[in-house]
């Protein structure tokens, strides 16, 4: 059983599964557009490796790539609301949402919740990254182990202190020396984050 | 091919003609029977030369002028200004000559005009701009290009057919298709002169500029076989030709990419080795980036794009590997040579303009062509980005494309051209001349004019001017690996991915070939970090230093961070004051381990603590090390503050110089290879640093550590102690007027230094702990004299606790000189404002010079050999200065 979908006028076909309630509730939650659903599906489906709807972050973990990046794990630990074990479909194209550019086309439903795809949900996704503690805030500490991930083994550790310093000293308002998610929005006011955070094909 | 011609045509007769007339010269002085003359006329000798410095200087006047009224520089770009100024010299050439002397040659722009813009837009492109948006600027500069030239051609045809363009215009089709390839180009000169000025937003600017670069490939390839084939005559074309000319477009352009890119991978690598040879840097970037321009020219390939991809490529690592000073030099060179080109260029339009043997006037074909141009260059861009927005993460909206319509404009390359066609081949070369100026001049003068009330009233995002912060830099880099990570777990090849792989490539294969070793150790967001330190630091010395004035700020830094509490003091007081500045110029050392550790510290120490900032220097901060005399300079400012107050005699720069000719003979003495003198050292100090030393040489850096003359003691000692501990080595030296103070180890390893070594160092770390407490108090008197005199607009009072003089240094911060027994590293390292405080062993009694020496250093390690030296030359001055007599009775 195959559901068609029609893309620029070519139809592609999706094969029906056992998750399709899932299918279906990303048609109706979330604002993505048929075709690339179809698409993460087929990612979703290679990913799950045991076929049990679910992946786990060790399905992550075999992510070549992933790997070798930086900040990879703590992009794997996003997709994992906590106390959860495993992502569904659903969550997983949610979070994959974040990364959608924003619709210039339809403006804003000010009677909408908030889309998921918006400057604030962007930034709080990558406020969270750093935040790994969830206490709403990045600590010095935090601040150091991405930093420490992000920069190559040459940088000394008093380096990394002096930039970690020198970073929260800058956006640091309340002088508690950590940065507040409304800090973190703050400094980063000029930055189009819509361009920095978004792919284009899950437009 | 194309352009080879151009090599013999401007220079070869001048030059020759010069030759020529040297030798008449020397035939005529021969007729004079040897009769001398006292004064003679030798214009035909430097006439060449002297042509080209005066038409040079006229521009760099003109340009001078057009920036009088600052109101009439924002409404009327630059290049139209000074268009009209080249028609009214051409007009006064013409009258005063009767006829056209000068024009804008095709082989001096091409070989040398156009080389000097391409060159320094290429080397500071916006590299991750560019390729973030390179699909658009190859879709616009490929199809948009080919598109215009076959869209004009055959319309200008078509409108000829239809008897709208005179019968005296003798043109077929493939004369109307040549003349559309060579005016359907974007022009890279004027789209620089123009959207400079306007500054939209970098998107907008990347893609215009980025088409007329790339579209020089179109543009060579199309007039190159539109050429032949109204050579061979239309009728003659093969079928064959036509795929010719698609063979021709790949090579001329993947050709002119590749050879680009092996300059640049050149340029790169043999920077690595430029440590020794600073000084020969900057000529090294310009040679390697024009000769990528003439290879390609060479092979006839596009030259410009070479030229832009040599830049793009080659610009990080030759940044990296480059000294600071270097890194000046060759942006300051590579913008005076583009904007004295540019001027140049459109002095020369106007100029080339008057000339009646080029006015071959006809309204259908001008205004046609006008408005085909026009036409075409809004369809295309509108045709295109609709293609285009498909792909694209951030659409085009109409406003963009309305920008991009309207700044499609024609310049000097389309000029060149024209002028180069052959008369006999295109009966019609002077109708099309004609045309081009106009069209040129059109586009340049009107649309340049226009096109900034029309991005106003479009309301277009402009550019910001503004740096990013390092808060945006560690998240923008976050935000990079996070696209790449969810791309990887989508599953998608997309551009991030293939960004990142290129980042691993380049850091494990291309880096490290052409980096040099000190710097691929560093990381890049430690290098950002520093610059922004240094950024804010000159902005805070460009406010003139008075924020810091009143109040007496401590700024963290790492090694004040534990004996300071007040680490938030300097943010908040700064945000108070609305500076927006947030100072942290700590300094530390790049490498770590111990034993670099203390050699750093007195690197920073130097380094930090240097001449006070004064508002006469603050045009020479913003640019930093750009002054060469900059050394001499404080030198006197040191020299002349405190002897002003004392002994008048010794003001004068003479005595100077006096002195350092004594130091010098001594120096002789000890090496008699060195024939230079002090001054003429200088500029060669200052392209020496030590940080490169130290992945490569570590030896020598470690005989710095031992004998370093200047030191910071980390753990301040009490004054009670100091007395008690005398070194051992004090007596080692006598007066200074018989021994001069030997080189410091870091004087030795500084290349015409080379070899000195051998003296026993007289100074040593233990003697500047040691000040007799009697000596102390006479220097206090005396300089106490001295406050009232020389009062810099800023001084922040060091925090020192344990130090003896710390009492004076509250009262009386303005202080030129105090005694300073020894200099707990805390103050080395309370930021912004430092004291170089000299300590020199002067036969048992130790000499205690504090200066304060402004803030000026960029990098950690850079300079410490400068400025050991200029400590090195204060203290020769001092040594033979009558005051050391008086003070310190020997």
């Amino acid at each position: 059983m195959h559901i068609v979908i029609k893309l620029f006028g070519v139809p592609l076909s999706c094969p029906i599964t056992n998750s399709m309630n899932i299918w279906f509730s990303c048609f109706l939650f979330i604002i993505v557009t048929p075709a690339h659903i179809v698409r993460l599906y087929d990612r979703f489906e290679a990913l799950d490796k045991e076929k049990t709807g679910h992946l786990r972050p060790q399905d992550f973990g075999a992510i070549n790539r992933l790997a070798m990046n930086p900040i990879g794990d703590r992009i794997i630990g996003a997709f994992f609301s906590p106390g959860q074990e495993t992502v569904d479909f659903h969550s997983f194209v949610r979070i994959l949402a974040h990364f959608r550019p924003a619709d210039k086309k339809h403006p804003k439903d000010p009677s909408m919740p908030e889309p998921v795809n918006s400057r604030t949900s962007k930034l709080k996704f990558a406020f969270q990254l750093y935040d790994q503690d969830k206490d709403g805030k990045i600590s010095r500490a935090e601040l150091l182990q991405v930093l420490r991930s992000m920069l190559e083994m040459q940088v000394t550790e008093e380096q990394l202190e002096s930039i970690a310093d020198r970073t929260i000293q800058e956006a640091d308002l309340d002088n508690d020396d950590a940065i507040s998610f409304e800090e973190f929005r703050k400094s980063l006011e000029k930055v189009n984050i819509d361009h920095k955070m978004s792919i284009r094909f899950l437009r | 091919p194309l352009r080879r011609v151009l090599l013999i045509l401007p220079f070869g007769t001048p030059l020759g003609g010069v030759y020529k007339e040297r030798t008449k010269d020397a035939a005529r002085l021969s007729e004079f029977n040897g009769k001398m003359l006292l004064v003679s006329w030798e214009w035909s000798y430097v006439q060449t030369p002297y042509i080209i410095a005066i038409w040079i200087l006229v521009a760099s006047v003109a340009k001078i002028l057009f920036h009088f009224s600052q109101r009439f520089t924002t409404v009327v770009p630059e290049s139209c200004m000074l268009i009209l100024l080249g028609l009214v010299l051409g007009g006064i050439v013409l009258l005063t000559s009767k006829k056209q002397l000068y024009q804008l040659e095709p082989g001096l722009f091409f070989l040398f005009l156009l080389p000097t813009i391409v060159g320094d837009a290429g080397y500071f492109m916006p590299a991750r701009l560019f390729f973030d948006n390179l699909g658009a600027i190859l879709l616009y500069a490929v199809v948009g290009t080919l598109w215009n030239a076959f869209c004009t051609g055959f319309c200008l045809y078509g409108v000829k057919l239809l008897g709208i363009i005179d019968q005296k215009v003798q043109a077929g089709l493939m004369e109307f298709l040549l003349f559309g390839a060579l005016i359907s180009a974007v022009d890279p000169v004027a789209v620089l002169a123009v959207f400079e000025e306007v500054h939209v937003n970098e998107t907008l600017f990347i893609i215009v500029f980025g088409e007329s670069l790339l579209n020089d490939a179109v543009t060579v390839v199309l007039y190159k076989v539109y050429m032949s084939f109204v050579e061979v005559g239309p009728e003659n074309v093969q079928t064959a030709d036509y795929f010719k000319g698609v063979a021709s477009f790949l090579i001329v352009s993947i050709g002119g990419t590749m050879v680009g890119l092996i300059f640049a991978a050149l340029l790169a690598f043999i920077t690595r080795f430029t440590k020794k040879v600073r000084i020969i840097e900057p000529l090294l970037v310009f040679l390697m980036v024009y000769l990528a321009y003439l290879t390609a020219e060479l092979f006839s390939l596009s030259a410009i794009l070479s030229m832009t991809f040599c830049g793009i490529g080659c610009n990080k690592y030759v940044e990296a590997n480059i000294s600071q000073k270097s890194r000046t030099t060759v942006k300051y060179t590579m913008k005076t040579l583009a904007s004295i080109a540019e001027t140049i260029i459109f002095i020369f339009l106007g100029i080339s303009a008057v000339d009646k043997s080029k006015w071959a006037w006809d309204t259908g074909l001008i205004s046609c062509t006008l408005i085909f141009i026009f036409v075409f260059r809004a369809l295309g861009v509108v045709m295109q980005t609709w293609v285009l927005n498909w792909f694209r993460l951030v659409p085009l909206d109409k406003i963009d494309q309305v920008v991009m319509s309207y700044g499609g404009l024609r310049g000097a390359v389309a000029f060149a051209l024209v002028v180069l066609l052959d008369a006999e081949r295109v009966p019609a070369k002077d109708y099309f001349v004609a045309t081009t100026i106009i069209v040129v001049f059109f586009t340049v003068m009107f649309q340049g004019l226009t096109i900034k009330p029309l991005v106003n009233w479009l309301k277009v995002p402009r550019a910001t001017n503004r740096k990013p912060t390092i808060n945006e830099e560690i998240h923008e880099r976050a935000f990079d690996h996070c696209l790449t990570a969810v791309e990887d777990i989508a599953g998608l090849n997309g551009y991030h991915h293939w960004r990142d792989k290129w980042e691993q490539f380049d850091k494990n294969y291309l880096s490290k070939l052409l980096l040099r070793k000190s710097v691929y150790r560093k990381s890049e967001l430690w290098e950002v970090y520093q610059k922004i330190n240094i950024r804010d630091a000159i902005s805070v010395i460009d406010q003139g230093g008075n924020v810091l004035t009143s109040a007496r700020l401590s700024l963290p830094s790492m090694a004040s961070r534990a004996s300071f509490p007040e680490v938030t003091n300097v943010t908040n007081y700064l945000r108070e004051n609305g500076s927006g500045v947030c100072l942290d110029l700590q300094v530390i050392d790049n490498v770590p381990g111990a034993k670099v550790e203390e050699e750093s510290e007195t690197h920073h120490f130097l380094a930090g603590n240097l001449y006070k900032p004064r508002r006469r220097y603050q045009s020479h901060y913003s640019r930093h090390f750009m002054t060469v005399g900059d050394h001499e300079r404080q030198d006197r400012e040191i020299f002349q503050r405190n002897m002003k107050s004392r002994m008048e005699t010794f003001k004068t720069t003479r005595h100077k110089r006096h002195s350092h000719k004594k130091d010098r003979k001594q120096d002789l003495n000890d090496k008699p290879r060195r024939n230079v003198s002090w001054q003429d050292k200088d500029p060669v100090v200052v392209t020496v640093e030590s940080e490169d030393e130290k992945g490569e040489h570590l030896e020598p850096e470690k005989e710095e550590d031992v004998g370093i003359t200047f030191v910071a003691r980390k753990v301040p000692d009490t004054p009670k102690e100091r007395p008690k501990s005398v070194p051992a080595g004090l007596e080692v030296c006598q007066s200074p007027s018989v021994a001069p103070p030997s080189p410091t180890c870091s004087e030795r390893n500084l290349p015409w230094k080379g070899g000195i070594g051998t003296l026993p160092v007289c100074v040593s770390m233990e003697a500047t702990k040691i000040i007799p407490i009697d000596l102390q108090q006479a220097w206090n008197q005396s300089i106490s004299s001295l406050e009232s005199l020389a009062s810099p607009p800023a001084f922040m009072g060091n925090h020192v606790p344990h130090c003896l003089t710390h009492s004076t240094t509250e009262q009386s911060p303005n202080h030129t000189h105090q005694l300073r027994p020894s200099n707990p590293l805390s103050s080395a390292t309370s930021p912004s404002r430092r004291r170089v405080f000299i300590s020199f062993n002067n036969s048992g009694s130790t000499v205690s010079i504090d200066s304060d020496i402004h803030y000026k250093h960029t990098h950690t390690h850079t300079h410490t050999g400068y400025w050991t030296n200029t400590a090195m030359m204060i203290l020769r001055k001092y040594s033979e200065h009558p005051i050391m007599s008086t003070l310190f009775p020997i």
